[in-house]
């Protein structure tokens, strides 16, 4: 575009420059004006996207340490789905459950722009500056009702939590920096390659230290203890942007660490993280069965998600990577569908996320319970859906790669998934309403066009994935 | 292949397409408040016929001739991975496509009166799992067929569980997961053979005719043969994969019965046939006798369980093990007559005990119960119904005449060619079927009528006819003519045990070698057997 370091950057500074202009709006509000606030949000997305698209194929660099290649701008463009969808289902539960709109989207985008920057930097630092910039954002999204205890509780435990892993990333950096004598990814993908490190317990410290990092920040298990917390006791909509903002954030990141820079370890580290991928699988499943709560339930399901996307990243292979990116796209969509049903069912003084809330929708409002069951189905990878694709995807890498272990756990983890993708829809459609429940709210039309959009993606992708497969696989060819 | 004007039709893939098109239309006419209800019925019925109509078609410009695989379509569908919407049907796959299409109206017909809330959605999920079946039934393509193969789990799982009878959410997810459970490891079979072929030539291929021509280590067979064959057990279901079947079959309401065991269950079978043997021969020839010893204990274990059932669907379920056992057996032979036997078997299975399940749910639908100690004396109340009963009951059992006989006749001729002692514990099963079938017809229909409540039950309704009288031509033709659904077939059949009995290394030690060698072992003519039962049929039809 201009040709400047600042054309890595214009996708990230659209979307802050709008963030700015939603506190400016709320901030100059009158008191009992209402303003669509969201809109802005939505343009700067817009905006966003449009200059990815310019800088397609043109690998950007930003000051060293920004780089706008095929891969960021993939994960860029994951984002900005994200995003707008949040934005579009939030437009009214916003309203309704009292939560101060300028803030609130404020942080939104302001979170994804710490999320586009993880996606695209090439710095240990500024990986470190995006990963923050997106937490606290998201610590605070979390408690953003200020009145409800429980929406308090998760904001400080996420906190904690949070900061604590912030410090074993930052520890990782610092010893990575004492042997390679950098900061940059790419000086010390070099040096590792050029030098015969295998048994320096310095960097096999600094690649543990950020593969904890990492593993926070994407749930995987054991590190996993604050999702179901936090994910419960955040607002709906709130829990679906960060099950999938996040750790599509935290998966670029990762993903761009340690299969280029950390490349030369693969044998150190793969078997790790192929452990921590069958036990996430695992545990997100076998827990998430035992559930009641919805939002919990989708909590541990992502947790299982974070373990799929762990397989591509085990099974290092072109079609692994390739498959970490679709994964992603088809289970953001997914996901945050399924929570923004939940979000649109919810009422002023009650969530409504229980799965007894659920009894009988199909009656009462047909067209959500057919879309979540899109959803749900998507989930647990059952075609003609995204997820069945995605889940296709991932086990064919691992089978490739020979980790057929692997992809056996994950086919059964994914079959006792289903299972309790299908209580919900047992719930919806076989079981009757109770009686005493609040008759289900109102359907916002924006919240309910975002969900047509996503339902669309995820047939689309579920039918005719072949575009955007391509597409995948064109972005992880630029940088791998 | 002479097509005429239909050289330009996909007429393949508008086989499968109408009732999806047409359950997708269904859904957006609104019927909110039941109103339409009428209209829904016949605009699916209508669906599903000229769905039939197509099927027909295809089956008269089919070239019973040829063993290769006719109306092939092929259209790239993730070319990356070598993926094709690849379809076409052989002798093997035509007729259970007509099968499927024969059923679906019936099916519909079943539950004109039964299905009263909700009718749109019934309708939507019936045509939606024809689609889905018969995509299974033409799918050249592995990623294709796993496709239909689990997408067809989602619309079974709604007709049990929402229409189904008092247990039906439990048997809807152990149905949904047991089929699941087995086709999940069949996925990772899958994909490791398009890794194998990306390894031997260079690129991903999912597609059948070429993975039939891998050569794949006789230990790799093994473990891929397992996965798939596991599948396929469930499906089918094979002893002692079978326990999810009575539960989904009695809990199903009348159409997903008549559906669940006159399609389904044939997917499994049709799997063996047609992607268990053929891919891994050296295991499949390693494992056959295991298998064919599993389908004995099946056929047996199925008729003793059936004879004591209180309930006649569950009885009718269990004698579904019991039938589909003896297709097993066929195919574990691996001769021709095997496999047309067995073939053979899944039409007439899917006819007459479509047709059970369609008059036990009629009884069902006038009197709420399905015990059999609730009736007695039926045939003084309702003649008709009964005489249709007694029909399929007689094919069921395998009555010579009628569409049973020929199947078994042939399972055990071909089971007796390959080893013996699989036939003795088949003939038992036989027998058993006789008993279990019998008894039940004379509890339920014969004696006077003792349960006041019977004394007034109306007979069959126009249409009730409909439904039924087709089954029952069906099941006659099918006894009379066999060779009119012989002839097709066998080119394909004898192309498949060319296929999977030649392909046999030859082995030094001697346990092995003498498998395989009974494996190879064929008729030189099959010509003279066929006419044989062809006369056999004859002669005591009259």
């Amino acid at each position: 575009m201009f040709n400047t370091d600042l054309d890595a950057l214009i996708p990230m500074l659209c979307v802050t420059l709008t963030a700015l202009a939603t506190m400016g709006t709320e901030a100059f509000r009158g008191r009992s004006e209402r303003l669509p606030i969201g809109w802005w949000g939505l343009i700067g997305l817009g905006g966003a996207a449009f200059a990815g698209a310019l800088l397609w194929n043109r690998n950007a660099v930003g000051y060293g340490v920004i780089v706008a290649d095929n891969f960021g701008l993939f994960v860029t463009f994951v984002l900005i789905v994200v995003g707008a969808l949040t934005i579009m289902f939030s437009s009214q539960v916003v309203d309704r459950d009292g939560i101060p709109a300028g803030d609130y989207y404020a942080l939104v985008l302001f979170s994804i722009v710490g999320m586009i920057m993880m996606a695209t930097a090439t710095d240990l630092l500024v990986i470190f500056v995006a990963l923050e910039i997106l937490s606290l954002a998201v610590y605070v999204l979390t408690g953003v009702r200020r009145d409800s205890p429980k929406g308090t509780e998760a904001a400080f435990k996420y906190f904690l939590l949070g900061a604590f892993s912030s410090a074993f990333f930052l520890y990782g950096i610092a010893f990575t920096y004492g042997v390679a004598g950098s900061t940059r990814l790419e000086a010390i993908g070099s040096f590792l390659s050029a030098q015969a490190l295998s048994n320096n317990p310095m960097i096999l410290l600094a690649v543990g230290l950020l593969l904890v990092g990492f593993a926070f920040k994407i749930s995987a298990v054991p590190f996993h203890m604050w999702t179901p917390d936090a994910y419960e006791g955040a607002p709906a909509i709130v829990t679906g942007f960060m099950s999938t903002g996040v750790k599509v954030a935290a998966f670029a990141a990762f993903t761009r660490v340690f299969l280029s820079t950390f490349e030369p370890f693969s044998t150190e580290w793969a078997p790790l993280v192929a452990w921590l991928a069958a036990a996430t699988m695992i545990l997100g499943t076998v827990v998430g069965v035992a559930q009641s709560n919805l939002k919990r339930m989708l909590a541990y399901s992502s947790i299982a998600h974070g373990g799929y996307l762990l397989v591509g990243l085990v099974a290092a292979n072109s079609v692994g990577k390739a498959a970490i990116l679709f994964y992603l796209l088809a289970y953001s969509v997914t996901n945050l569908a399924a929570f923004g049903v939940i979000a649109l069912l919810g009422g002023r003084d009650r969530d409504n996320d229980e799965l007894r809330d659920y009894a009988g929708l199909w009656h009462t409002r047909p067209a959500l319970a057919a879309l979540m069951t899109v959803c749900l189905l998507s989930l647990g990878g059952l075609p003609p859906t995204a997820g069945f694709i995605g889940k296709w995807y991932i086990f064919s890498a691992a089978v490739s790669a020979g980790y057929y272990w692997l992809a056996i756990i994950g086919v059964l983890t994914s079959v006792v998934s289903v299972f309790f993708y299908l209580r919900v829809v047992v719930m919806m459609y076989m079981a009757d309403r109770e009686a005493g429940l609040p008759a289900p709210v109102t359907v916002p039309r924006l919240g309910m066009a975002a969900l047509m959009v996503a339902i669309v993606a995820i047939v689309y992708l579920g039918v005719l994935p072949t575009r955007v497969l391509d597409f995948a696989a064109e972005s992880i060819a630029t940088i791998f | 292949m002479g097509f005429g004007v239909w050289d330009l039709t996909p007429l393949l893939t508008l086989s499968w397409l109408v009732p999806l098109v047409g359950a997708i239309l269904l859904l957006f006419v609104p019927n909110r408040d039941g109103s339409r209800n009428g209209a829904i019925r016949w605009l699916s019925l209508a669906v599903s016929i000229a769905s039939f109509a197509l099927t027909l078609l295809l089956w008269w410009y089919f070239d019973p001739a040829s063993a290769e695989f006719q109306f092939v379509e092929r259209v790239p569908w993730i070319p990356a991975f070598g993926i094709d919407y690849y379809i076409g049907l052989d002798g093997i796959s035509l007729l259970l496509v007509v099968l499927t299409a024969f059923l679906t109206p019936i099916a519909l017909l079943s539950s004109w009166e039964g299905i009263e809330h909700k009718v749109k959605e019934f309708c939507v999920f019936i045509l939606a799992l024809e689609a889905a079946m018969i995509g299974v039934f033409i799918s050249l393509d592995l990623f294709l067929f796993y496709v239909f193969w689990d997408a067809m789990l989602i619309p079974m799982y709604f007709l049990i569980g929402i229409w189904g009878y008092d247990q039906r959410i439990y048997a809807a997810i152990k149905f949904m997961l047991y089929t699941m459970a087995g086709s999940v490891l069949m996925l990772i079979a899958i994909l490791g053979l398009a890794y194998l072929h990306s390894e031997a030539t260079g690129s991903y291929s999912f597609d059948l005719l070429k993975l039939y021509t891998l050569q794949i280590a006789p230990e790799t067979q093994r473990w891929f043969f397992l996965a798939f064959a596991l599948a396929f057990a469930i499906k089918v279901p094979l002893f002692p994969f079978h326990t999810w079947l009575p539960d989904a079959h009695v809990q199903a309401p009348t159409a997903g019965s008549v559906i669940l065991a006159g399609v389904l269950l044939k997917m499994g079978t049709y799997g063996l046939v047609r992607f268990a043997f053929p891919l891994f021969p050296t295991a499949a020839a390693e494992f056959a006798p295991w298998i064919a010893i599993l389908a004995v204990i099946g056929i047996i274990y199925g008729a003793l369980v059936a004879m004591v059932q209180p309930d006649m669907k569950k009885l009718v379920a269990y004698s579904s093990v019991s039938h589909l056992g003896f297709v097993v057996l066929g195919i574990c032979a691996m001769n021709v007559q095997g496999i047309q036997g067995a073939v053979y078997q899944m039409l007439a299975h899917g006819v007459s005990t479509g047709g059970l399940f369609l008059i036990v749910g009629m009884l069902s639908d006038r009197r709420h119960t399905r015990l059999i100690t609730e009736f007695g004396g039926l045939k003084s109340v309702m003649p008709r119904l009964t005489a249709a009963f007694l029909i399929i009951t007689l094919a069921s059992i395998g009555m010579p005449g009628l569409n049973g006989f020929v199947g078994e006749f042939l399972i055990m001729l071909g089971a007796f060619r390959w080893d013996p002692r699989y036939v003795v514990g088949a003939g038992l099963g036989v027998i058993l079927s006789a008993v279990y079938m019998l008894w039940m017809f004379q509890r339920v229909f014969y004696g006077s009528v003792t349960n006041a409540k019977n004394e007034a039950l109306p007979d069959l309704r126009p249409r009730e006819w409909a439904a039924a009288i087709p089954l029952c031509a069906m099941a006659i033709v099918m006894g009379v003519f066999p060779v009119l659904f012989l002839k097709p077939m066998e080119p394909s059949a004898k192309k498949l045990v060319e296929q999977v009995g030649f392909s046999q290394p030859v082995r030094v030690d001697n346990g092995r070698e003498m498998q395989n060698a009974k494996f190879k072992m064929q008729t030189p003519s099959t010509a003279p057997q066929l006419s044989g039962v062809r006369n056999a049929v004859h002669a005591s039809g009259r």
